[in-house]
């Protein structure tokens, strides 16, 4: 239902080649990296500045036409999924780094600014921008405050929340407001804190004011292959019992290492049931004593093999085949769904094997590679959707795995958001009356739900947790499989 | 991780974690004196070794509180990392009771280091001092605390390290070395226990915190210097301790010209606690009409706009 007045009045500023409105322009925005479902968007605006952008929005308002913000795409929960004869609008072009002050350790950033980018200006001067997903490459900032995200150095650090001090915001009507400013510490409830993960239904980031860290003198990195799952899974609670804070901690099984090992060749051995991957970082001295610690207390849980990365090519080569192990795993299977869940780090093993269960049980391959340091479980689910039968299966199987997660005492999501691929689980980890609060303070934010609609929040006929079956959006005819 | 209700003294907090060799890494000061762990969220508290690792905000992971309708509500979660749903207790966190009444609290946390030292730079002027934290904020040094305190028409650096015993000597000597001066405090553990404490604050001053940026100490420091207000400003001139010795409505006054903000701590009761410049009251108000529509609850702000 593309609505001709707002067309008319966004074609009074918008230039015809920054105002899509042809089904052959439109199709790259239908999906996002939940390629599972798509939605034709009415018109996608390639926005150039702020300004527009808040014109936008208020003529959205105005003509109460849903919109969609979007950075690069890279969603794997369909974050930036449009709604069916809405507005996306495109952040890409509002990439500039607006001020970098090192004394300061900040930046600030418009929403289009890709993550890497952040940290290749502030390079210079001995700093870095740490929350580092995978995509970090083509992932955008603004992405990255809208779903909280995280990546393999969170650890020490934590997620994006903890890297954003200020934010200047449009609103869905079209109001501006600043939300925290640009020191460390604030007053009041914390506005900023609140407005990061909030997965588009607040509004839009239009200025993001982030702290950066200084990079430290020594990265030491130890990989260690065991011949069980459940061994490395152990070794992590061991690592976390020692009283050391690595910067990171992974694990990958032996799909995800076949996978790795076939994309990028990073030498890791093909043999292992499962690898860990420790990293510790800091000052040099200090460094050079806990890791020696660290290989004592890696080496006492029982690996067959243990690497130390002699020089940062080593280091790099280490981390490039885990950050390319998601993509990597479409190697060894034409379709799999990436799961995103969490368990208490003491029940890691226990999870771990629980889901290699589920997996014979389904006839499904299941790849892990994860931030094991967090909990934070990533199930690669393997299926081909050419197989009658086999997408319902893998279905059926990741919102096991999620059940699992909350029977554990975790979350249904640790980085990659709730979106539209997890709205149906939110009721099996929060009660009506948690849901009902943060409804509300949905519609006190956007009465007229136009801010990235039909993502987080559950509606009322959400499928049963053990029967997946049709996605709600996709029954209303909203949403449609590739 | 753990959860703890909401009433339970920091100190029973801390005890119970330097038994498993963990720490509250955020540093919530008045633990001495009874400060409870709800009470720290939702003053929003930090101490001096925010520096490392960051502050209160950065350590909540989940919360119950009470809210205005009189609905026990929960936000997050258990787990150190979560992504699910709206982050209501960074709301809570700083709110004053505006809010909702806090419950329980979930924390992550961190092993503690082994040892602490500190390195004390004295006899510095403040654009010296400005200096040095700037070129100590883009060095690889990991300091667990970095205050700047006025000391006899000078000030004084306090730069905190912490790890296993055997390597602080050494790192301590690539401070100095890299800094070309100063020495190491021998009383590490009082001289930190002193500002965690307030011990400093002058008999019957008032006690504020503003947020603040290295850009903004000068001014900052110049009109607390003339107002004769006895300061301390931890993580990196990022907060500032003000020990106010007029009243509340003064300081509110000299924030808000500085454009800065602030919050009213110790000392007599405040209307409106919040102090200075504020932003964001559109968002503020949206939340605060809705987990308290029939302000059971202090008003934000103080009612302030």
């Amino acid at each position: 239902m593309p609505n001709s007045a707002l067309i008319d009045a966004l074609a009074t500023f918008l230039p015809v080649h920054r105002l899509l409105r042809q089904a052959a322009e439109l199709a790259p925005y239908e999906s996002d990296a939940l390629t599972a479902f798509r939605s034709r968007p009415g018109a996608v605006v390639l926005a150039e500045t702020q300004e527009e952008v808040v014109r936008v929005v208020e003529l959205c308002h105005r003509h109460s036409v849903p919109f969609v913000a979007r950075g690069s795409g890279t969603s794997l929960s369909g974050g930036s999924l449009p709604v069916a004869g809405g507005v996306v609008i495109a952040l890409n072009r509002l990439n500039r780094i607006v001020h970098l002050d090192p004394q300061r350790r900040i930046a600030v950033v418009e929403p289009g600014v890709i993550n890497l980018d952040v940290t290749k200006a502030a390079a210079p001067h001995g700093l870095y921008y740490a929350p580092d997903p995978s995509s970090q490459l083509i992932c955008t900032i603004g992405g990255n405050v809208a779903f909280n995200s995280g990546g393999a150095h969170c650890l020490k650090y934590g997620m994006t929340a903890n890297h954003v001090l200020g934010i200047k915001a449009v609103l869905p009507d079209g109001a501006v407001v600043q939300l925290g400013g640009d020191s460390l510490e604030s007053v009041g409830p914390d506005l900023a804190g609140f407005f990061v993960g909030s997965e588009g239904l607040f509004g839009i980031a239009l200025e993001i004011t982030v702290r950066l860290l200084p990079r430290p003198e020594l990265y030491r990195t130890v990989l260690a292959a065991y011949h069980s799952l459940a061994a490395a899974g152990d070794a992590v609670a061991q690592v976390v019992a020692s009283g050391l804070l690595p910067g990171a901690m992974e694990i990958m099984d032996n799909l995800a290492i076949q996978a790795a090992e076939a994309a990028v060749h990073a030498g890791y051995p093909r043999d292992a049931a499962a690898l860990l991957i420790v990293e510790l970082e800091g000052e040099r001295v200090q460094v050079e004593a806990e890791f020696a610690h660290l290989l004592q207390v890696v080496e006492a849980s029982g690996p067959y093999e243990v690497r130390v990365a002699k020089d940062d090519a080593d280091r790099a080569r280490i981390w490039k085949g885990r950050k390319s192990a998601f993509s990597a795993v479409g190697r060894l299977s034409p379709d799999y769904i990436v799961q995103d869940g969490v368990v208490p780090r003491s029940r890691l093993g226990e999870a771990l094997a629980a889901i290699q269960r589920l997996s014979a049980q389904h006839g499904l391959r299941v790849a892990n590679v994860f931030h094991a340091g967090d909990g934070n479980l990533h199930p690669l689910i393997l299926y081909s959707g050419r197989t009658p039968g086999e997408l319902e299966r893998a279905e059926t199987l990741a919102g096991e795995i999620l059940n699992l997660c909350i029977e554990l005492g975790g979350s249904i999501t640790g980085e990659h958001g709730v979106g539209v691929e997890k709205r149906a689980y939110m009721p099996a980890m929060f009660n009506p009356v948690d849901l009902a609060v943060m409804n509300e303070l949905r519609l006190a934010i956007d009465p007229k739900e136009l801010a990235n609609r039909g993502k987080m929040l559950p509606d009322g006929d959400a499928p049963s947790l053990t029967h997946p079956g049709i996605h709600p959006l996709e029954q209303q005819g909203v949403i449609s499989r590739a | 991780m753990f959860t703890a209700l909401a009433g339970t003294p920091l100190a029973e907090v801390q005890a119970a974690l330097a038994e498993h060799g963990q720490y509250l890494p955020f540093d919530p000061p008045l633990a001495a004196a009874g400060a409870t762990l709800g009470g720290a969220v939702a003053t929003g508290l930090s101490g001096s070794g925010r520096r490392r690792y960051g502050g209160v905000r950065d350590f909540i992971i989940g919360m119950r509180y009470v809210d205005g309708q009189g609905r026990l509500v929960r936000s997050g979660g258990k787990v150190v990392k979560n992504a699910a749903g709206f982050d209501q207790h960074k709301l809570l966190v700083g709110s004053l009771g505006s809010l909702g009444v806090i419950v329980e609290v979930s924390f992550k946390v961190f092993p503690q280091p082994l040892a602490f030292a500190t390195l004390q730079i004295s006899g510095l002027s403040l654009a010296s001092a400005i200096d040095t934290i700037g070129r100590l904020s883009t060095s690889h040094f990991d300091l667990e605390a970095l205050d700047l305190l006025p000391a006899e028409g000078a000030y004084t650096l306090l730069l905190r390290i912490g790890g296993p015993a055997a390597v602080l000597p050494a790192r301590l000597e690539h401070l100095r070395r890299w800094q070309g001066r100063g020495e190491a405090v021998a009383d590490d553990a009082a001289i930190w226990q002193r500002t965690a404490t307030f011990s400093w604050l002058p008999r019957g001053a008032k006690l504020a915190k503003a947020p603040l940026t290295l850009a903004a100490l000068p001014a900052l420091d110049a009109m607390l210097a003339s107002c004769n207000a006895a300061r301390r400003y931890i993580d990196g001139s990022n907060l500032a301790w003000i020990a106010w010795p007029g009243a509340w409505d003064e300081l509110d006054a000299q924030l808000l010209a500085l454009g800065l903000s602030g919050v009213a701590l110790l000392g007599p009761p405040t209307e409106q606690p919040l102090l200075g410049l504020h932003n964001g009251a559109n968002l503020a108000a949206r939340i605060k009409q809705t987990l308290d529509p029939e302000n059971k609850f202090p008003p934000l702000n103080g009612g302030k706009q």
